[in-house]
């Protein structure tokens, strides 16, 4: 949360006001012995769960099961006041690096959710009234309450009342805070990652159970049963720890190999990354969803694999291409099909490693497609790819400049480019929020290969001998 | 019904079924197998049997479509393995529950430990039936080994039932005996269905038992350890919630298995990377086609038949597929791509380019270590290399002079050739594995 806007700060404030208000001014009045060791035992189960967090995804923000002792809460200590007193224990997340600012929001956020759910819970069925009539009295006594076994079907609905108030008000908050978090605001606009809410959410839903899990082993095991369902929640935790691991291994293998391909040729090292980039800010900024942004990111990656098959001879070539090594070089997307096709996860990226030198007047390759028979994600990666090339160092001349580079896309716009996806792409680099990352300058060393044509530029095209 | 012996064809994390071998897969269906499925099929008959007039249908009813739902909802887990936690939950809760609210009134709910087997396997059995509709393997030897270890903890748990005393609320004292006894026989039942399940595995992939148990716990441990835990919740919260317990529970069941469905996905999707892109050689013309998916295959043969454990496994399989990985830095392919015959600085070169490219990936450092090593001597050097490295070393030599043939005086020439070298260059015990591996099955089928 570095850096945060004023209207940031104000928004925190907020929230952690209401939520102080909520702790003040509700009736806590005089809790039984009873009640406060239930309370103790849920806050630290929740504290438990909150200070070992777990990853879904890579590059998403934490995610723990801690609401199911808020849930919980709600029906063992009837109603808000112990549930938001259970969430406000997030304050003292035992989770390392974590600023004031996060703790406080965080523990305002939990309390307002659990305090919420308790009184939708009490208002829709007032069941606690019903069994405590008590409860209400000018005294203010708190007693636990576990429902008497078969009393579970009358707690049942106003529970899943309670459960989606917690998940709404909780993700409500959560949003609200990325929404105005200036580096989160394009992406909470779209309601996806980088906080994965949709994937938190499913998550939050399915483990809403478990509260009224715990509240029926409390009436059998007493307080023991929170320490038992701890055991299911570590091994599911250890599991999405290895999925986020394992994600990152992927990601990171791949993005290595791909370097490796590129190992051959020195002034296009770095190229394949670097249009992945420029790929992914392009569809960010037309709002694909977030699983299409990490396709055609892949496919960024992945476009040039089929360089491979190139002979290195025709790469390295100084002077006019013959035929036949213009044709093999053609050939080159085709031969990143072959080697990537089997690969299930890439889907619609092959399409784009298959045409991304197809041009808009269909005057392209592999195939000549024109206009809208480019699938978008080549069109993308068309325009990444090019723009990479210009503005990076070749043997046979200076990078271009940004702006030179933009002007030359907007000339091709039309004829070569898709004219959408160059704006988009212009509106991408000016937007700031990803700064476009230039070629590293370095000087090739004596023994390293060095090309002399650059089959993506669009600025000095391959020269090849023309036979008719 | 060539559905047990595909399973019995795992290979790598998938069910390979070649259409036209049925018969010779089931001439293959080994003794382990046969006794497992005999066994069960005449437990399933009594059981069945004992279900007329049982006295709780609708428990019966309930936790039979909770079995159900989880055969449903199978789990396919890294290795080729299969798994059913949410079906083995509901049906160990099944065989150990003594009290439900406003079903029992009072006094312990009497099942027969039969009739939990028969309601058990009937739930097994139409769980089983989209899969087998869908065209998927039935599974029939894991749907046996859970049904196994159901049927030991009924066996025991039932008897122990007193249908005179009060059912569970007792004194916190009879709370915790209960408690102990299904802790225990959980962790017995989850043993029992570990065991016949490495046996299975021994036979199938051809690799000894001690070293299948020793993966089978490795990688069930922490599901086992959750599926036991979730049975005893289910039976305590079930004697305060009633049969609703177990809708409640689904929920938080199937998020944990959906974590561990995302896992097993990454986890083959990884593969399908890796073994995807190793082959950039081989269009790039450096070496023969399908040099480093033969190698890795071969490798992970002789990698058994030597007794390695799964995680050191994976570790040569992907070292085997990106052995030649360092062959990029070479200007020009080298002459038919076998590295067998090039100089020793050229391999060396070769191996630590392409040590340096997996070790960029920042997670493959074990794996990067076994592909430096590669060019290394069996002896001479100041160290002895890794054992994968040497399976490496070896299987690349035998794979660039054979190329995936079948011919069997190709192979034995091979093999010869390599023995001949066999005092500086090769590991004998590597060697003679080989031997073993290629004279038990063509290359083709390994």
């Amino acid at each position: 949360m570095a850096r945060l806007s004023f209207v940031s700060w104000l928004y925190i404030a907020i929230v952690v006001a209401v939520a102080g208000g909520i702790l003040w001014f509700a009736p806590l009045g005089v809790a039984s012995p009873e009640w406060l060791a239930t309370y103790a035992v849920l806050a630290l189960l929740f504290l438990i769960c909150d200070s070992t967090p777990t990853t879904l995804a890579a590059r998403q923000s934490a995610w723990s099961p801690s609401s199911a002792a808020t849930l919980a809460a709600v029906v063992l200590l009837n109603g808000g006041i112990g549930a938001a007193m259970v969430g406000a224990v997030a304050v003292l997340t035992m989770r390392r690096h974590v600023p004031l600012a996060e703790r406080l929001f965080n523990g305002a956020m939990y309390a307002i959710a659990g305090y919420a759910a308790g009184k939708a819970y009490l208002a829709t069925k007032g069941v606690a009234r019903a069994f405590l009539p008590h409860m209400l009295t000018a005294r203010q006594v708190h007693y636990v309450y576990v429902p008497p076994p078969g009393m579970f079907e009358k707690v049942l609905g106003p529970f899943a009342v309670a459960a989606l108030v917690h998940v709404l008000v909780n993700h409500g908050l959560l949003w609200g805070m990325l929404l105005l978090d200036r580096h989160n605001r394009a992406a909470a606009r779209r309601g996806s990652s980088p906080g994965g809410l949709p994937m938190l959410l499913a998550y939050d839903i399915g483990f809403a159970g478990l509260g009224l899990v715990i509240v029926a082993l409390w009436g059998v095991i007493g307080p023991f049963a929170s320490a038992i369902v701890l055991v299911p929640l570590y091994v599911a935790r250890w599991v999405m720890g290895q999925f986020a691991e394992q994600q990152r291994a992927h990601s990171a293998t791949l993005a290595a190999l791909c370097q490796a391909v590129e190992t051959k040729d020195f002034y296009t090292r770095g190229h394949s990354d670097r249009v992945s980039r420029g790929a992914r800010m392009i569809a960010r900024q037309i709002n694909m969803p977030p699983n299409r942004v990490e396709a055609v990111t892949f496919a960024g990656m992945l476009h040039d694999v089929g360089k491979l098959g190139v002979p290195t001879k025709v790469l390295q070539k100084d002077g006019t291409l013959t035929e036949e090594e213009y044709a093999a070089i053609q050939l080159h997307p085709m031969r990143g099909l072959e080697i990537v096709g089997e690969i299930g996860f890439l889907n619609e990226a092959l399409t784009g490693i298959m045409h991304h030198h197809e041009r808009m007047d269909g005057r392209g390759y592999p195939m000549g497609f024109a206009g809208d028979e480019i699938p978008e994600f080549a069109k993308i990666i068309a325009v990444a790819d090019a723009f990479d090339s210009m503005t990076s160092t070749r043997s046979y001349r200076k990078a271009r400049s940004i702006e030179e580079a933009i002007v030359e896309l907007r000339k091709g716009a039309g004829s070569q480019f898709d004219p959408k996806v160059v704006d988009a792409f212009i509106c991408a680099l000016a937007d700031g929020q990803e700064k476009w990352k230039l070629q590293e300058p370095a000087q090739p060393r004596d023994y390293e290969i060095l090309t002399s044509q650059d089959h993506d530029d669009p600025i000095s095209p391959l020269r090849v001998v023309q036979t008719r | 019904m060539a559905t047990a012996a595909q399973q019995s064809r795992y290979r790598d994390g998938e069910v390979t079924v070649r259409p036209g071998q049925r018969w010779q897969s089931w001439q293959s269906v080994d003794s382990a197998r046969l006794l497992l499925l005999g066994g069960t099929a005449v437990l399933v008959a009594v059981s069945v049997a004992h279900l007329v007039g049982l006295e709780y249908s609708s428990v019966a009813i309930a936790f039979g479509l909770f079995v159900a739902f989880g055969e449903l909802l199978r789990l396919a887990l890294p290795g080729g393995r299969e798994a059913a936690p949410i079906a083995m939950t509901a049906a160990l809760a099944l065989a150990m529950v003594v009290d439900i609210a406003k079903i029992n009134h009072g006094r312990p709910i009497s099942l027969a430990p039969t009739q939990v087997v028969g309601v058990a396997a009937l739930g097994m059995a139409l769980g089983a039936l989209p899969h087998i509709a869908a065209g998927r393997p039935v599974g029939i030897s894991g749907m046996s080994a859970r049904l196994v270890a159901v049927a030991f903890v009924a066996f025991i748990f039932r008897p122990l039932v007193n249908p005179k005393l009060p059912a569970l609320a007792g004194s916190p004292m009879a709370v915790a005996r209960a408690f102990a006894v299904m802790a225990i026989l959980v962790t017995l039942a989850w043993l029992i269905e570990t065991v016949i399940t490495a046996v299975i595995r021994a036979e199938d992939l051809r690799a000894r038992y001690s070293v299948t148990l020793g993966d089978e716990l490795r990688v069930q441990w922490r599901l086992g350890l959750a599926v036991g835990v979730s049975a005893i919740i289910t039976v305590f919260a079930a004697s305060a919630m009633g049969l609703l317990e177990l809708a409640v529970f689904a929920g938080p069941l199937f998020v944990i298995q959906l974590a561990f469905r995302r896992y097993a996905g990454i986890r083959a999707t990884y593969l399908q990377t890796v073994r995807a892109l190793a082959q950039v050689t081989e269009v790039a013309g450096y070496v023969d086609s399908g040099h480093s998916r033969r190698v890795s295959k071969i490798s992970l043969a002789v990698g058994r038949e030597l007794g390695m454990s799964e995680p050191d496994l994976l570790n040569l399989e992907y070292a085997a597929l990106m052995h030649d990985i360092g062959q990029l830095s070479l200007v020009e392919p080298i002459p038919a791509g076998a590295t067998v015959g090039v100089a020793t600085s050229t391999a060396r070169r070769i191996a630590e380019f392409g040590a340096e490219v997996i070790s960029q990936t920042g997670v493959l450092d074990a794996v990067a270590e076994i592909v430096r090593c590669q060019w290394l001597p069996y002896r001479g050097g100041m160290a002895r290399p890794p054992i994968e490295s040497r399976i490496i070393r070896v299987v690349n030599a035998f794979d660039d002079q054979v190329a995936g043939s079948s011919d069997r005086d190709r192979i034995a020439s091979a093999i010869a050739v390599i023995r001949s070298d066999m005092e500086r260059e090769y590991d004998p015990a590597v060697v003679a594995a080989l031997a073993t591996v290629t004279g038990r099955l063509p290359v083709s089928r390994l």
